[in-house]
């Protein structure tokens, strides 16, 4: 399965190697060319040559995760975050570092050890560090080095009714969508971008973008869904099971209007369930791309994750099959209409 | 001018919305310029050849306001801010939709000491139900304060004296320039309020040899205040620097050296916080000197902002002496 083997692929900030040659294998040969660019973006072109105006579809192949900073004496890593993770999430989870997927768990002092106070706070990143069951130093540095990055170790699966849990399915459920997309054939030039760095600062498409130059950008992500019994109905931003969720505003990018009616028409003319992104927290990609340059229409279509940025996040099958079929349907609406205006 | 400034202040059109002043500029400007245009993002970029420097004057068309993140099944609306909106300014003011529709602020039981954050606050539209309010707005509408402009005499107050103050200088001061000796670039930009975003794109196309923002900027002169050495009613202010610009020297000593030799009062603004478009322009491509000419304001990002007409007239003066002097 296309998810699940995107999801168990390890692409950490800036060391997306694994994610971008196992896509490149996949679409070398469905599209009229493709690179990858300074940054490490893979960038995939269908229909140069056609009339009609440019469009860049973009999904970022990086998940967070963390890296090794330091080793101590006694063989243990200290690590820091890669992107925006929850400390409290941290505590005893499985992780592989580096190209050489070398095994180590997240520890802390365990519950015995605790005095009253420590057991009531949460554990900071600070206190804890990674162990590869090396015996000292020397040993440890032989299988890591500083600066190698640490990801979850995570196997996804299909779960419940049509729920899908694995990692870093922001944003392999992207890529999983620009795949999807790639199958089909569309009237004017198409840019793929598969892009790096997302998580550390929008970094990849900033330059993605620059290099394109399109005339209209649609970015796909995972973003969070906080349908659960602790958030009130005005804080949950997304919901499971609803459709793809519109971007309206981020702290990134106030989307143009014009492409926002015509995502809402074309899922109405369609009949395709969406949900409004019921937040003006966060940021994606569009935020870096409607700034390029002279300025670029940019919008973002997500897939709702619930517990998004930890080591395992949930989400609907039927949205992510949603958001493609919204996403072929905007496509061809440009076919027929042009762009929004 | 105080007309234009009520007509531009009665405006709601907060960032990533700005049609409707868009649309009032660009019919008060028309006949001052020879060229007018809009970028993809929505700037306004009206052209007045007079020489081979060009010159980028900026100010900025939105405001800040809040966008509608949910509504409930009574008909509650709860939203985001755009720009920055202080949670302990709302309660019990009004709302204007771009649409028109009115909306108060209102809040939800606080315990004691309770923060009190955008999410404890909702807009009641005077709907009764989900149904009802979706007639009106829909989770995306945009809003902005709802106030009147009055006029103190010297003094005037409005919502939105930030940045509209500035969009009536710049309009003035195309309709008083009588010999450009300058390519001047008067763009109306847009969503400076969220991260002087419009000024970017702008910057970039444009390609200017200099920028020159025309923004509001605090005050020191009220009981108690933070001190700052910025008065109201002592003249146009030249930004020296804020958290976005350190003003280019050419650029400080340009505005100096005009408002001496054209006696136009003027003090210096150190802002320890703030940015403004200038920002956003001076950093683009290779660089471009650029500085602000700031009308000190008091109240800033409320309702109820205060500038003096002494300052104004002395920033338009100020602006129409950098269009009528030739720049390298």
């Amino acid at each position: 399965m296309l998810l699940k083997e995107l999801s168990e692929l390890n692409g950490v900030s800036s060391r997306e190697e694994a994610v971008r040659s196992y896509l490149r294998g996949r679409i070398q040969d469905k599209v009229e060319s493709i690179y990858t660019d300074h940054l490490g973006n893979l960038l995939a072109v269908q229909g140069s040559k056609k009339p009609g105006p440019k469009i860049m579809l973009s999904a970022h192949m990086d998940e967070v995760g963390l890296m090794v900073v330091g080793i101590d004496s006694s063989g243990l890593l200290k690590i820091k975050p890669l992107g925006g993770i929850d400390e409290r999430v941290l505590l005893a989870k499985r992780v592989v570092i580096g190209e050489q997927r070398i095994p180590g768990v997240i520890g802390a002092k365990p519950i015995h050890l605790q005095e009253k106070e420590e057991r009531e706070k949460p554990v900071k990143l600070s206190a804890l560090f990674v162990d590869i069951g090396a015996r000292d130093q020397k040993e440890a540095e032989e299988m890591v080095q500083i600066g190698d990055v640490a990801a979850f170790d995570v196997k996804a699966e299909e779960f419940g009714d049509r729920l899908f849990k694995g990692k870093a399915l922001d944003n392999r459920v992207g890529c999983a969508i620009l795949l999807h997309l790639l199958e089909k054939e569309y009237a004017f030039p198409l840019y793929y971008a598969f892009t790096v760095q997302e998580e550390v600062g929008l970094r990849g498409a900033t330059v993605a973008a620059y290099g394109i130059n399109p005339d209209l950008a649609l970015v796909f992500e995972g973003t969070s869904a906080g349908d659960l019994p602790t958030a009130k109905k005005h804080q949950q931003s997304t919901r499971l099971g609803r459709g793809p969720a519109i971007t309206f505003m981020d702290r990134t990018v106030i989307v143009n209007q014009a492409l926002l009616d015509r995502l809402v028409e074309t899922a109405n003319e369609a009949q395709i369930p969406f949900q409004w992104r019921e937040a003006t927290t966060g940021g994606t990609e569009a935020g870096a791309i409607n700034l390029t340059r002279t300025g670029i229409i940019a919008g973002t279509l997500s897939v709702p994750c619930r517990y998004i940025h930890s080591p395992v996040s949930v989400l609907s099958l039927d949205d992510f099959e949603n958001t493609v079929k919204l996403a072929d349907a905007f496509l061809k609406s440009i076919e027929r209409k042009g762009l929004p205006a | 001018m105080k007309e234009l400034i009520r007509k531009l202040t009665s405006i709601s059109s907060p960032s990533g919305r700005e049609e409707q002043v868009r649309a009032v500029i660009k019919e008060e400007i028309a006949s001052s310029v020879d060229e007018i245009y809009e970028d993809k993002l929505g700037n306004l970029i009206a052209v007045k050849h007079g020489g081979k420097t060009k010159v980028l004057l900026a100010a900025h068309m939105d405001e800040i306001g809040i966008i509608v993140t949910d509504i409930d099944e009574q008909g509650f609306l709860r939203f985001g801010n755009v720009g920055g909106i202080n949670p302990q300014r709302l309660v019990g003011q009004r709302a204007r939709f771009t649409n028109g529709t009115i909306g108060v602020f209102g809040v939800e039981k606080l315990e004691e000491n309770e923060k009190l954050t955008l999410s404890k606050l909702y807009l009641d539209i005077g709907a009764r139900s989900a149904e009802e309010a979706r007639q009106k707005v829909m989770v995306g509408s945009v809003a902005t304060y709802y106030h009147e402009f009055c006029d103190l005499g010297d003094r005037i107050v409005a919502k939105a004296l930030d940045d509209r103050i500035g969009c009536a200088i710049l309009i003035e001061a195309l309709k008083r320039v009588t010999k450009p000796q300058n390519d001047l670039y008067c763009t109306f930009t847009v969503q400076e309020e969220v991260g002087l975003r419009g000024a970017r794109t702008a910057a970039f196309g444009i390609e200017p040899d200099y920028g020159i923002a025309i923004d509001v900027t605090g005050t020191g002169d009220t009981p108690e205040a933070e001190r700052l050495a910025i008065k109201l009613g002592h003249g146009a202010a030249i930004k020296v620097k804020d958290n976005s610009l350190i003003t280019h020297p050419k650029v400080k000593d340009l505005l100096t050296g005009l408002a001496v030799k054209n006696k136009i009062p003027y003090q210096f603004e150190v802002l320890p916080f703030g940015g403004t478009d200038s920002g956003a322009i001076h950093l683009t491509k290779e660089g471009v000197p650029s500085g602000v000419i700031s009308i000190p304001c008091r109240y800033l990002h409320t309702p109820s902002e205060m500038v003096d007409m002494n300052d104004v007239e002395a920033a338009v003066r100020l602006a129409v002496a950098v269009m009528e002097t030739k720049l390298d």
